[in-house]
């Protein structure tokens, strides 16, 4: 894997963990208070600045071997979950994850919550759903900066792409002063979730002793027939969707008299 | 105690995620690639082969909910 993949790999994943956050963001910080939603934000990049820092250098710490079979796993538990929701949503099983629609959702939830003062805080509703948001997204962001970055021996390229994806992300969302809808996001997680599962799968196997034939090349071979694997999924089941839609439509016409 | 249950649940949620068979199916194929790498390098297939069971398997509890 080369520095510019490890970019493009660690860049994607984290652009998509960022639309995420800054549309929580953003939904909070126009309905109810910018700085209380700021303080959140500073609160969960704190938190998230001292799981890294700890983590960090423990991964690093870690023999090689070890280090690929522990990450390899999670890697690959994380990209099947996220393959898993890419393939149902591609094929109409799962709803299409909407930023539109979600930033609706919040800032509606946002005008109803009681406003309360707590820990030298003004609004605190606006600080906890900022410090979750930016926490919850952040983590997965370090983690797959971290783990990629680690296998690689390139922690601070790994952490430049992370940082980049954030900050283009954010200065976009916070331009518009709107949700990232226009993001292809679906598409984004499908290719995140194929790279995630290669990636696991490669490193997993590594670290459980497998020797892999053509070395890091076998990883141009894993990529594209994971990509394929899923996407034959997706049109099985959107033909198994469509075969079911027509029979429940069928019997309705039979039903009602020429 | 509250807390501390709310920090296991945070962790399983963020690892292991909606669907527990998963994690399984890695952990059993991780170690399963391990055992037989004790005698042999050539066990990269196990893997792959774990891949190609769970994800449609884990698809189709989604899918088999909705019929």
């Amino acid at each position: 894997m080369n520095a510019g993949a490890l970019f493009f790999a660690v860049f994607l994943a984290c652009a998509v963990e960022a639309v995420e956050a800054t549309t929580i963001v953003l939904a909070v910080g126009t309905t109810r208070e910018w700085r209380s939603t700021a303080r959140g934000v500073f609160a969960g990049l704190i938190v998230l600045a001292a799981v890294v820092a700890a983590l960090g250098p423990a991964l690093s710490a870690l023999p090689l071997q070890s280090l690929r079979l522990v990450v390899g796993g999670l890697l690959l538990i994380f990209g099947l979950q996220w393959l898993r929701k890419a393939v149902l949503r591609a094929s109409g099983y799962k709803a299409l994850h909407d930023e539109a629609e979600i930033f609706q959702e919040q800032v509606a939830a946002a005008q109803t919550a009681p406003r309360e003062h707590r820990a030298g805080v003004g609004d605190w509703y606006a600080f906890t759903l900022a410090f979750k948001g930016v926490l919850l997204e952040g983590l997965e962001v370090a983690f797959i900066a971290l783990t990629f970055g680690s296998n690689q021996h390139d922690i601070p390229l790994a952490a430049i792409a992370a940082a980049a994806a954030v900050v283009v992300v954010t200065a976009v969302g916070f331009a518009i002063r709107a949700p990232l809808a226009r993001v292809p996001e679906n598409g984004m997680k499908f290719v995140v979730g194929v790279m995630l599962c290669a990636f696991g799968t490669f490193w997993g196997a590594e670290g459980a002793g497998a020797a892999w034939p053509g070395s890091d090349a076998a990883l141009l071979v894993l990529v594209p027939a994971i990509a394929l694997y899923a996407l034959a999924m997706v049109a099985m089941l959107r033909q198994l969707r469509q075969r079911r839609e027509q029979r429940t439509v069928e019997p309705v016409r039979e039903a009602v008299p020429s | 105690m509250r807390r501390l249950k709310a920090f296991g649940h945070f962790w399983y949620d963020f690892v292991v995620g909606d669907d527990w068979r998963i994690a399984a199916v890695v952990a059993v194929a991780l170690a399963i690639t391990w055992g037989l790498s004790r005698s042999t390098p050539h066990t990269w297939w196990v893997m792959p082969l774990a891949v190609a069971i769970v994800l449609p398997v884990s698809v189709w509890q989604v899918v088999r909910k909705q019929r």
